[in-house]
């Protein structure tokens, strides 16, 4: 997998579900385009506006947590933003992102700054703070999500082998 | 040895599983909702599906969004239906109720299964010893066209929760000290397994609450125990054969935590997290503009009986709006054979459909703004009731009506005691 470069969108701990995309949109279409101008916006107003293609979120614990609606993972997707950074997931949230092949990547993100650079290394698992100059090791993604997340998400792993080929 | 996860999951995946291996097993029934299933038709198409592995073994529920408020949902509840249709699963449309009511009560819940639900509330089933959980719609699909999921074989905390519950104080009680304790993400990846003398007094309905919030501590399943009020609430509905699961006596937990609900008060979750619960004490007093009773927390035939008990012949708090929904026809009908919709109605009560509506902010009584909301429902995130201005507050449903009453939070215990 190739490096991914982008800017950094802070967030903090406990963010959920409702939050990225509040229920009331969700329910009306699966057009993600036209849902991630909502991404946030509750309670960030505008985020969608300062999103640049390959930016990252970056949190603190839990993000994700609450409903499994995978509109969350796919606005993230469609507003631009290329992996989620975050010191841990909810589980549900982090299965979909896995499913839908937005990379998620754990590690401590108490260094990373509102707006600074950043190259993530999937292969070899560190963020790199091009910014200030440092390194984040972070926690090695398990070869099962590994598989699924290098074909592209799960509705490519089963077109590519017509069921579950995880071994 | 064998927590319940593990010895569920071993027993599905043909072999003895370790925590924290990854398997692939068999699932035994399947859910989705109008929030999930039109991505899930769009995830089974992508995948080149063909046909469902097990229909008789899926349901699609409207319940997220019902009736349809606008068109565009309309259109969505269209494709499900046709969908549904195609593909022989069952279809619970709009009024049959809420989904996670429906499966248990239609008895597609049973002890020892593997559940998957494209809604994060599907733990709530662990009530019925199901290993039930919430997944994405792609894994849904992923679900419905191999008949199989992938899983991490969680490790467990152990609740127990001892002693007998106060008169004026729930299930629901437990189930936010619960999530007050072990926080937000407290048992992220973990199974919790929930025990003890108070659990087993409660009803099997009144179980499901505690399960239903299972996930807000961030855990994958709520287990109990499979005893004989679990069988006699099965035999009249049970869908297809299954073995209740127990723990090994030496099983390994990560952690056990013990509790004594005996002198246990009513608790509030405070907003904007399920995890900032307070004994009822610290917000009685609270003005309050709408209260609603209802959803896959405390929408079921008990909680209307005890909100009922408590209305009697008053009426509500002049300003306030009462908003209750049956979780389900079944509910509803009960309900209203045994007086209590009557009641409800009587005292300014709207009733409406039997859905998920206010809870998830989509239709049927989203709050302006400033105003204050108490709910028996299981989120109070900002925006979870489609306003973002709003503060919800959660707690059981005597606490619920009881504030109806008097137009501010207020103490069941002082009429129950």
């Amino acid at each position: 997998m190739k490096d991914l470069f982008g800017r950094s969108h802070k967030f903090g701990d406990n963010i959920n579900t409702d939050y990225i995309i509040a229920g009331k949109h969700k329910f009306k279409s699966t057009d993600m385009d036209d849902m991630a101008k909502h991404l946030m916006e509750d309670i960030r107003p505008g985020f969608y506006d300062e999103i640049e293609d390959g930016d990252f979120i970056v949190a603190g614990h839990n993000f994700g947590m609450g409903s499994s609606r995978e509109q969350a993972p796919l606005v993230i997707k469609a507003a631009g933003l290329s992996a989620v950074i975050a010191k841990d997931f909810a589980r549900i949230f982090y299965r979909n992102c896995i499913n839908v092949g937005l990379p998620v990547i754990e590690c401590d993100t108490d260094s990373i700054s509102e707006g600074d650079e950043l190259r993530i290394d999937l292969e070899r698992g560190f963020v790199h703070n091009i910014t200030k100059d440092t390194k984040i090791k972070a926690t090695p993604l398990p070869p099962v999500m590994v598989k699924i997340l290098k074909e592209g998400g799960l509705a490519e792993h089963f077109k590519k082998h017509g069921g579950f080929n995880l071994d | 040895m064998g927590t319940i996860a593990v010895k569920i999951l071993s027993a599905h995946a043909g072999k003895e599983v370790r925590e924290g291996e990854i398997i692939v097993c068999p699932v035994d029934f399947m859910m989705s909702q109008d929030g999930t299933t039109p991505l899930t038709i769009k995830a089974f198409k992508e995948m080149k599906g063909r046909e469902i592995a097990r229909p008789d073994r899926y349901a699609v529920v409207i319940d997220h969004n019902a009736p349809s408020p606008m068109e565009s949902v309309s259109n969505l509840h269209k494709d499900m239906r046709e969908f549904a249709e195609k593909h022989g699963a069952t279809l619970y449309d709009v009024g049959e109720g809420v989904c996670h009511v429906l499966v248990p009560e239609q008895g597609y819940a049973l002890p020892g299964a593997v559940i998957i639900g494209a809604d994060s509330h599907t733990c709530t089933y662990g009530a019925l010893n199901a290993f039930a959980t919430g997944v994405g719609s792609t894994d849904l699909a992923a679900a419905l066209i191999s008949g199989k999921t992938w899983f991490k074989v969680p490790t467990t905390i152990k609740l127990q929760y001892d002693g007998e519950l106060p008169p004026g104080v729930y299930s629901k009680d437990i189930a936010l000290r619960m999530c007050g304790r072990l926080t937000a993400n407290g048992a992220t990846y973990r199974a919790l397994e929930i025990c003890g003398a108070a659990i087993d007094a409660l009803s099997v309905e009144a179980r499901m609450t505690i399960s239903n919030l299972a996930v807000e501590t961030g855990a994958k399943v709520g287990l109990m125990n499979c005893d004989e009020k679990v069988m006699e609430y099965l035999k009249p509905r049970a869908k297809y054969a299954f073995k209740g699961v127990k723990a090994d006596e030496d099983a390994n937990y990560e952690r056990t935590i013990k509790e004594d609900v005996s002198d246990l008060g009513p608790q509030i979750a405070c907003p904007p997290d399920v995890d900032n619960v307070v004994p009822i004490e610290k917000v009685a007093g609270k003005e309050l503009d709408q209260v609603f009773i209802g959803t896959c927390t405390n929408g079921r035939i008990e909680d209307l009986r005890i909100a009922a008990e408590i209305i009697g012949n008053h009426k509500i708090a002049k300003g306030l709006r009462l908003i209750v929904s049956p979780a389900s026809r079944t509910v509803m009908e009960n309900a209203m054979e045994c007086g209590y919709i009557q009641k409800l109605v009587k005292a300014g009560a709207a009733v409406t459909t039997p859905s998920c509506g206010p809870c998830v902010g989509t239709c049927n009584g989203i709050p302006s703004d400033n105003e204050v909301v108490l709910s028996t429902a299981n989120r109070n995130f900002k925006g979870r009731m489609g306003n973002t201005k709003a503060s919800i507050f959660l707690g059981s449903p005597a606490t619920a009506a009881y504030s109806a009453l008097k137009g501010f939070i207020a103490d069941p215990r002082e009429v129950l005691e």
